[in-house]
């Protein structure tokens, strides 16, 4: 391990994404114009906006980095870049955590953002502290990382990385009780979302938004997207080999 | 292992898609010298050289680079391999591909500019990698290789779609790298570049026809030409 090595890594991501100025665009901007539709989508409703758009700003982020990081990871494999780190003194940890720091630094902006518009302009209001909100989004991006990196290892193209998205990241929205209470849910499914990472990144969420504060309980949703965020983290390595067929 | 050896293989198997790449290889390369590693398209070149990198899982046999196990931890900082596709980043400028690598590798700035210079990039240093031409792109992939002042360099078809002037000059650079000490495995399916080689490692459907300088080559043969002598090299092995 060496941090020397793994700031480098970081640099060099970061300095890729300079050099892609729409998808940083993108990555800034999409988050903020589609609270804005929700707001006015909900116009007749707006509880129903105060009540989702504060989990959705911890979320967005996941999102984004999850597919950002895969197609990265993809091509650092198809590109022989992979292979050439792979043959150099180099810790795969150290390529891991390099692209965490990157990734976590770009979260950070977006997040802020997406927060700054949420509260500031669209007049949401959630019952505990915006910072914390945006705290846990950089986590929850560091968490969409993690699985992204490990998902790249499964796809050969930008295609097959692409569709990983609605394979992995939807499920996971649709029962992490954003869109109905996991209570209400067919029991198989409950039982389902118990085994997802995102049911606790929004439960975390909901908990700041709607109860005030994390509590006990969100502070054990904290500590299992942490643990699911160093598992995918470590898997990741695993997939990352320096010897291949 | 021979003393002296910078690579020692021995019984080298290695299948690829279920298929026999190559076949019971077992040969030594001398420290210090460029070696050639000669033959058609398709023939285990570039499987071999990964083998000897370390980063091709092999069936059976051994393979040492240096004293030490094909792909061990300390052969990392000691060890250059450079892929026969440039493996660099197109996003990124010359400079900063080089900047990094080197920084990975804990190597001072002025490396950079040292590399440069002998790659002859100067006057290309922050284009993006991704809109120079293949010869130049792949220039920036052998220049990442020589960061870190490694003792030995595995070279895949490092010359292909150079220009004449730009290839004598990249062999003038291999030669003064072996002058320093270091060991140059080079591949090529150009015979007319054999003769830029000390040694050679000649190969045909995974398995060695021969290893022996160029002179010994032309001597034995018979022939003038290097082409013409592994055609002659060919036929004999047939006809045994």
């Amino acid at each position: 391990m060496s941090p020397r090595i793994a700031l480098a890594v970081a640099r060099r991501v970061l300095r890729q994404l300079q050099r892609d100025p729409r998808t940083i665009a993108l990555v800034l901007v999409v988050p903020p114009v589609l609270l804005t539709l929700l707001k006015y989508a909900f116009d007749q409703d707006p509880s129903a906006f105060q009540q989702v758009g504060g989990p959705l700003v911890g979320l967005f982020p996941f999102i984004t980095m999850f597919l950002v990081t895969s197609i990265t990871m993809l091509r650092e494999r198809t590109s022989g870049t992979l292979e050439r780190l792979m043959s150099m003194p180099l810790a795969k940890l150290d390529l891991l955590f390099g692209y965490a720091i990157a990734f976590a630094a770009l979260a950070t902006v977006q997040a802020a953002i997406a927060t700054a518009v949420a509260f500031g302009l669209l007049d949401l209001h959630v019952a505990g502290s915006t910072v914390v909100v945006g705290l846990l989004a950089v986590g929850n991006a560091v968490l969409g990382m993690s699985l992204g990196l490990f998902v790249s290892a499964f796809a050969r193209t930008e295609f097959q990385a692409v569709q990983f998205m609605p394979a992995f990241v939807f499920p996971q929205l649709l029962l992490c009780g954003l869109f109905v209470p996991r209570d209400q849910m067919a029991p198989a499914l409950e039982a389902i979302s118990y085994a997802l990472p995102l049911t606790y990144a929004f439960d975390a969420l909901q908990r700041v938004t709607v109860d005030g504060s994390l509590g006990t309980a969100g502070i054990v949703d904290v500590v299992v997207t942490i643990g699911v965020t160093l598992a995918a983290l470590a898997l990741g390595a695993v997939t990352l080999r320096r010897r291949t067929a | 292992m021979a003393a002296g050896s910078a690579i020692s293989v021995a019984g080298l198997r290695v299948r690829r898609g279920g298929k026999p790449v190559l076949h019971d290889l077992s040969f030594e390369v001398p420290r210090g010298r460029i070696t050639g590693l000669l033959g058609p398209s398709g023939c285990g070149k570039s499987t071999l050289m990964r083998a000897i990198v370390g980063v091709q899982i092999v069936e059976a046999g051994r393979v040492d680079v240096l004293g030490e196990p094909a792909g061990s931890p300390p052969l990392r900082r000691l060890v250059s391999y450079v892929t026969q596709a440039p493996s660099v980043y197109g996003d990124l400028s010359v400079r900063e591909n080089l900047e990094f690598f080197a920084r990975v590798l804990g190597e001072p700035a002025h490396r950079v500019e040292e590399v440069i210079e002998t790659v002859s990039l100067g006057e290309h240093v922050d284009q993006p990698v991704g809109n120079l031409s293949g010869g130049q792109r792949s220039r920036v992939s052998l220049g990442t290789a020589l960061l870190g002042e490694p003792q030995l360099l595995v070279l895949d078809e490092p010359t292909v779609g150079l220009d004449p002037v730009l290839r004598r000059e990249l062999w003038e650079t291999f030669a003064k790298i072996a002058a320093g000490g270091a060991t140059l495995l080079v591949s090529s399916h150009v015979m007319d570049e054999a003769d830029h080689c000390d040694e050679l490692l000649l190969m045909r459907d995974g398995r060695l026809l021969a290893i022996e300088t160029p002179v010994s080559l032309r001597e034995r043969t018979g022939k003038q030409g290097l082409e013409e002598a592994f055609l002659a090299l060919i036929e004999e092995a047939g006809a045994a």
